[in-house]
């Protein structure tokens, strides 16, 4: 085991947890006027994910995209101010918790219709293979989308034309309150269906970040060697409700000994064991790391809370490029 | 000069687009099957390589989504569909995708494709194969729509199209085809968002795009023989809409009537008809009309298919009422009317 690795990893997570928590704690003062899909308790099949992946490589997202959006290297104070409507925002304000972007960081894509990155995930990994740029692309997509035709058809053309690529689907066991019961043949298998495509498919543990990691690593050897799409499944769960700042269980829509289970099943509780039992890093270490990141989290609150908005002369711009 | 069918122009402009610039791709159902839809893209594939001319699964929504992803990372592509129809399966991708990108990017992304999609009509297609859908796309503010109807503007609009840094949907009408007219060999662009004026005329403004501009055309030779002077806009853009070119005739004629190649109902003639008056109500000496598909879907049999269509007869027919005149059509006027064929010569694949 890679001990800087697990460690950043583990840090990672940490960031991503603490970001998520502050936009839940600072939701009810209705300034982040957009709809939020917090990703606490998914945390480590985003930087399982991200952390195999290079800077230069290609990711892509859906609704649920801050883990992923900061776990590829997406800019923080960005990312806020977008949530806060602001021009320093990463698409100035235009865009939403919904459509994070950071070019630099290569994560070029989130859109909330269920499914639809995956094609343009295809698109933008068949267009890097036009122009022979080395680049790996991942989508990341819930296990509703797999439901979706497009996500069939996207297996296809990727299977058809050897794609370098990656399809990560985070399996959390709901779409919104609807149970994957209701939605699923318990006789199906998406690990077979992309199979059925031909496509090397793998499955992780969610909950555990080092799973993660080489799961995608593998993938990545695999695209290399044999010159296709890998597709990958991970179970995770998220602990607050599908969209807002708050928890939802006392709608019963899951069970509480599910809900406890998962919880027990922390990612970053899991890691942070694993750290201290294996003498990697010690308490004071990490609360030291942790007053850090309370610390950049506060700056970036403070960025985008005191940034401007767009003037309303920007309405009627970047609707067409010239 | 040379002469081109219209479906050579495309092909030409395609050939233009591939060989001068190595991001532009061509991907379509068919594209490089013999027929190579409806020979605009016959060849192409042996000339510039099956690395540039691709078929396709029968994947509409998620190819068009490819398209998108190509184009986000560096590349050109034109996405062909063989009738309209076909394209409404990646509605979602075109609308919320496509069109959206470079606003919900605030400029950091746009998104260059073309989406070829051609409008069928006649020879028993009937109600899936024969629907002139462009108000849809023309609503959607982040696109372009382009509809060519002369093979010049074929050739010159589709180059814009390729060049242009936004999604533009590039509607054809099956039925010109096969209409001929003068192309120049070289490279030229017909920009997007300006209309023309394919005759000049005094006495009513008609506006008409697409094929219907050619039913127009044919309608105001025939008032000339009747001795009214007719003036015809070809839109050649509906987003972006030429108004002022509109305005600037009607100002002049202070009639107008608008002939829709599409259903009458919630279009394109609405659209203009309201850009019309809200600006120069006063200066109208009649109420505007407009003229377009019957409210039902087309029907398959050609007796009934005929009615749904304007005509030459008709739009002379509601031009006469705007200038409160009854024209008569001779006998051989009203031979111009199509039955389900454009002419005598086309005889399909429709």
């Amino acid at each position: 085991m890679d001990t800087k690795l697990i460690k950043d990893q583990f840090f990672q997570m940490l960031r991503i947890r603490k970001v998520e928590l502050k936009i839940s704690e600072l939701y009810p003062e209705e300034e982040m006027r957009c709809p939020v899909h917090l990703s606490v308790g998914q945390e480590a099949v985003a930087v399982g994910v991200c952390s195999a992946l290079q800077r230069k490589d290609i990711a892509l997202s859906a609704h649920r995209s801050h883990a992923h959006y900061l776990a590829k290297g997406g800019n923080l104070k960005s990312m806020l101010a977008e949530l806060y409507g602001k021009k320093t925002g990463c698409a100035e304000g235009k865009g939403g918790s919904m459509h994070l972007i950071d070019l630099e960081a290569g994560l070029i894509a989130a859109v909330p219709i269920v499914g639809s990155t995956i094609p343009i995930a295809v698109g933008s990994a068949w267009g890097n293979m036009m122009q022979n740029k080395n680049v790996t692309t991942a989508v990341f997509f819930g296990e509703g989308a797999t439901e979706t035709g497009v996500f069939h058809e996207s297996l296809g053309f990727a299977s058809l034309h050897n794609m370098p690529m990656i399809f990560v689907c985070e399996n959390n066991l709901y779409s919104v309150y609807s149970s994957l019961e209701v939605r699923q043949s318990n006789k199906r298998d998406n690990i077979k269906i992309a199979e059925g495509h031909g496509i090397v498919s793998l499955k992780g543990k969610g909950n555990d970040v080092s799973s993660v990691y080489s799961v995608i690593k593998e993938s990545i050897s695999i695209i290399k060697k044999q010159k296709g799409p890998v597709y990958v499944e991970f179970d995770t769960y998220r602990w607050l409700e599908h969209c807002g700042p708050n928890d939802d269980d006392h709608l019963g829509y899951r069970k509480n000994k599910e809900v406890k289970k998962w919880k027990t099943n922390c990612p970053i509780e899991k890691t942070k064991d694993y750290l201290l039992n294996n003498n990697l890093a010690d308490e004071q270490e990490i609360q030291r790391v942790s007053q850090e990141i309370d610390d950049e989290i506060g700056e970036a609150f403070e960025f985008a809370k005191t940034s401007p908005f767009l003037d309303k002369k920007h309405l009627y711009t970047s609707i067409y490029s010239d | 000069m040379r002469n081109l069918k219209f479906f050579e122009a495309i092909r030409e402009a395609t050939a233009i687009s591939l060989r001068d610039d190595p991001s532009v791709y061509l991907v379509g159902l068919g594209a490089p099957d013999p027929k190579g839809i409806f020979g605009t893209t016959e060849g192409l594939q042996s000339e510039y390589g099956a690395d540039r001319v691709f078929d396709m699964p029968i994947s509409e929504n998620a190819m068009t989504g490819v398209a998108i992803g190509s184009a986000l990372v560096g590349m050109r592509p034109i996405l062909t569909h063989q009738r309209v129809e076909f394209a409404l399966l990646s509605m979602e991708q075109i609308v919320n995708q496509a069109a959206k990108w470079f606003h919900m990017t605030a400029g950091k992304k746009n998104i260059p494709l073309v989406i070829r999609m051609i409008i069928g009509r006649g020879w028993g297609q009937g109600a899936q194969h024969s629907q002139s859908l462009e108000s849809w796309f023309a609503h959607i503010p982040g696109l372009k729509v382009v509809m060519p109807a002369t093979p010049y503007d074929a050739k010159g609009l589709l180059i814009s199209a390729v060049e242009d840094n936004n999604p533009v949907i590039f509607m054809e009408h099956r039925w010109l085809h096969n209409t001929f007219g003068e192309v120049p060999k070289r490279k030229y662009k017909v920009p997007l968002g300006k209309a023309n004026t394919i005759k000049s005329g005094k006495d009513l403004t008609i506006v008409s795009h697409s094929y219907m501009s050619i039913e127009a055309l044919k309608a105001a030779m025939i008032m000339k023989e009747h001795g009214i002077d007719s003036e015809v806009i070809d839109l050649r853009s509906l987003r972006p809409l030429d108004t002022k070119t509109i305005i600037q005739s009607v100002k002049k004629t202070k009639r107008l009537l608008v002939v829709d190649n599409g259903w009458t109902r919630f279009g394109v003639s609405a659209e203009i008809i309201s850009s019309v008056t809200e600006r120069i109500f006063d200066e109208l000496i009649c109420s505007p009309s407009r003229i377009g598909i019957e409210d039902v879907p087309i029907p398959s049999t050609r007796a009934l298919a005929v009615h749904s269509y304007p005509t030459p007869s008709k739009i002379v027919k509601a031009a006469g009422k705007l200038l409160g005149l009854e024209i008569k059509l001779s006998k051989e006027q009203k031979k111009s009317d199509p039955l389900d064929q454009p002419d005598q010569n086309f005889t399909g694949p429709f």
